[in-house]
């Protein structure tokens, strides 16, 4: 299955301005020690993986019916305001993606399967 | 035909990975036996035939749904699995076992509420029809219905696998089989709304499943431990209603509890799965199965040892902190040590929308002879109770204060 994992919160860790420079080193060591395990991992593989700039740069684009595009500044809803990177891999199953996920820093994660529409 | 259920579902499961399909074949296969065995004989192997005849619903589907005989091998877990299975069906071997253990862990997952697991390990493991599931949780049979299908689909798109998990992860997993298991015990147990005090029957479906994970895992501490509780409390549900009324622990026939499941429990308790050390969530079990082996044990009422009681609830509330544990403490601590150092027990104690505290103040302002106070606290508890026959019990008591 393809899974998108979004990195939607903080949770339990510092915001990463907040983060010493020695706190940050350690949470890029995870990131790259979560790279690993998903190349080690048999039948994963990790597709797309970034991370987002703040909130304040974010675009909504919302079309009118009549097709008029109208832009606002900032995120679409509070819930992604937080959100800081997301990875899109293909993975056997849930229980091997949260198993992967494991070694990430502590944040609130949602992890939402994709669909096939290809034809 | 219920015994085999769960095994046949896990087997197919493990060749087919169409969770849909795979029930209502079997579903087919056993109506289509009810059909046949009558007039044709059951076959020597009944589990076998019906094991064939789902299967082959399972591949008429897939035909049915267009899938070309090309694509088919996509539909079968990989080859690997596939020979397991072959293997297994040859010889009955404990691979069948493990199947019917992946079967558990997925209706059990984290991902899937605490009561759609709880209903889908009835359904799925147990087998139990989809009707009498929504009768033992009091919904109509098509929002129960709506509730199964919603958990199956969401094992489908959410991709909980029919695994076994890492070592590292199987004890948490286990010890949610266990906490499922329990939740669906305490519904039929104590239900905290409706007509009947007690649906034994639920409580025993979930002793069933915890027997099931148990013949799997047989060193299971969280699951001995469970076990030993259910069987503990189970054992005196023909004695907590008379006449459709609640009676009280004191006042029960003793001997209409069932002494031989009180005997099963306490040898649970003493085995040397639990000697070890164990995670909290068993600590709390076995300390309330052993609080419950406390007056399941003792000869009369009277011969109740308060005294260990509220030392064991001590321990429980060290391991696992709860309002209903307190409450249950200052109850134990009243019969130790007298009505004033029970009521001082239940000082600043409160459950959100539990009408308990309000009754057991009740009942130790009423021994203390604070009459008023006593009828106040009845009014509380009856205001807020939910069950019809604990509420009548508790008008009774208001009602003896004169």
């Amino acid at each position: 299955m393809r899974y998108l994992v979004l990195l939607i919160g903080d949770g339990a860790e510092k915001p990463w301005p907040e983060q010493t420079e020695d706190e940050q080193s350690a949470a890029m060591e995870k990131f790259g020690a979560f790279d690993a395990a998903c190349r080690e991992r048999e039948g994963v593989e990790l597709l797309a993986g970034e991370a987002l700039s703040g909130p304040d740069d974010a675009t909504v684009m919302r079309t009118s019916s009549e097709g008029r595009v109208a832009l606002t500044d900032g995120p679409y809803a509070e819930v992604i305001e937080g959100m800081g990177g997301f990875y899109l891999l293909e993975a056997p199953d849930l229980d091997v993606v949260v198993e992967l996920l494991r070694v990430l820093p502590r944040y609130d994660i949602q992890i939402h399967p994709t669909v096939d529409v290809t034809l | 035909m219920r015994q085999e259920w769960g095994r046949l579902v896990a087997l197919l499961l493990s060749q087919f990975r169409r969770l849909d399909l795979v029930e209502d074949a079997l579903g087919d296969a056993v109506e289509a036996a009810s059909r046949t065995w009558p007039a044709d004989g059951t076959p020597d192997n009944p589990a076998g035939w019906l094991m064939t005849a789902a299967k082959r619903r399972v591949l008429d589907r897939l035909r049915t749904e267009g899938v070309a005989q090309r694509k088919l091998p996509m539909l079968l877990t990989d080859a690997e699995h596939r020979e397991e299975g072959a293997r297994t069906m040859a010889d009955s071997g404990s691979l069948v076992e493990d199947d019917v253990l992946r079967l558990v862990l997925m209706c059990a997952h984290p991902a899937l509420a605490p009561e759609a697991a709880g209903a889908l390990s009835l359904r799925l493991v147990l087998g139990v029809p989809t009707a009498d599931i929504a009768r033992l949780f009091l919904v109509p049979e098509p929002t129960m219905a709506a509730r199964i299908t919603r958990a199956k689909k969401r094992i489908v798109g959410a991709g909980i696998p029919f695994a076994v998990p890492d070592a590292a992860v199987l004890p948490d997993r286990l010890d949610i089989v266990a906490q499922t298991t329990y939740l669906a015990f305490t519904a039929g147990y104590a239900p905290g709304t409706g007509p009947d005090l007690l649906r034994a029957d639920l409580s025993g479906e979930a002793i069933r499943l915890a027997r099931v994970v148990l013949g799997l895992r047989p060193d299971e501490p969280a699951l001995v431990a469970l076990l030993a509780l259910m069987l503990l409390q189970h054992s005196r549900r023909d004695a907590r209603v008379r006449d459709g009324r609640l009676v009280l622990l004191a006042d029960q026939d003793r001997g209409r509890w069932h002494h031989d499941e009180i005997a099963e429990g306490t040898r649970l308790l003493v085995g040397p799965v639990l000697a070890g050390p164990v995670t909290p969530l068993t600590a709390s079990y076995a300390l309330q199965a052993r609080i419950a082996a406390e007056h399941a044990t003792a000869p009369t009422a009277d011969d109740t040892r308060w005294d260990r009681i509220v030392g064991l609830y001590d321990l429980l509330l060290q391991v696992s902190p709860s309002p209903a544990a307190r409450l249950a403490r200052a109850v134990a601590v009243a019969e130790d040590r007298g009505t004033a150092a029970g009521l001082a027990a239940l000082e600043g104690l409160e459950i959100p929308s539990s009408h308990r505290p309000a009754a057991v103040r009740a009942e130790l302002l009423a021994r203390s002879g604070d009459t008023d106070a006593a009828r106040a606290a009845y009014d509380q508890a009856i205001a807020a109770c939910g069950n019809d026959v604990e509420r009548e019990f508790l008008e009774r008591q208001r009602e003896t204060l004169g």
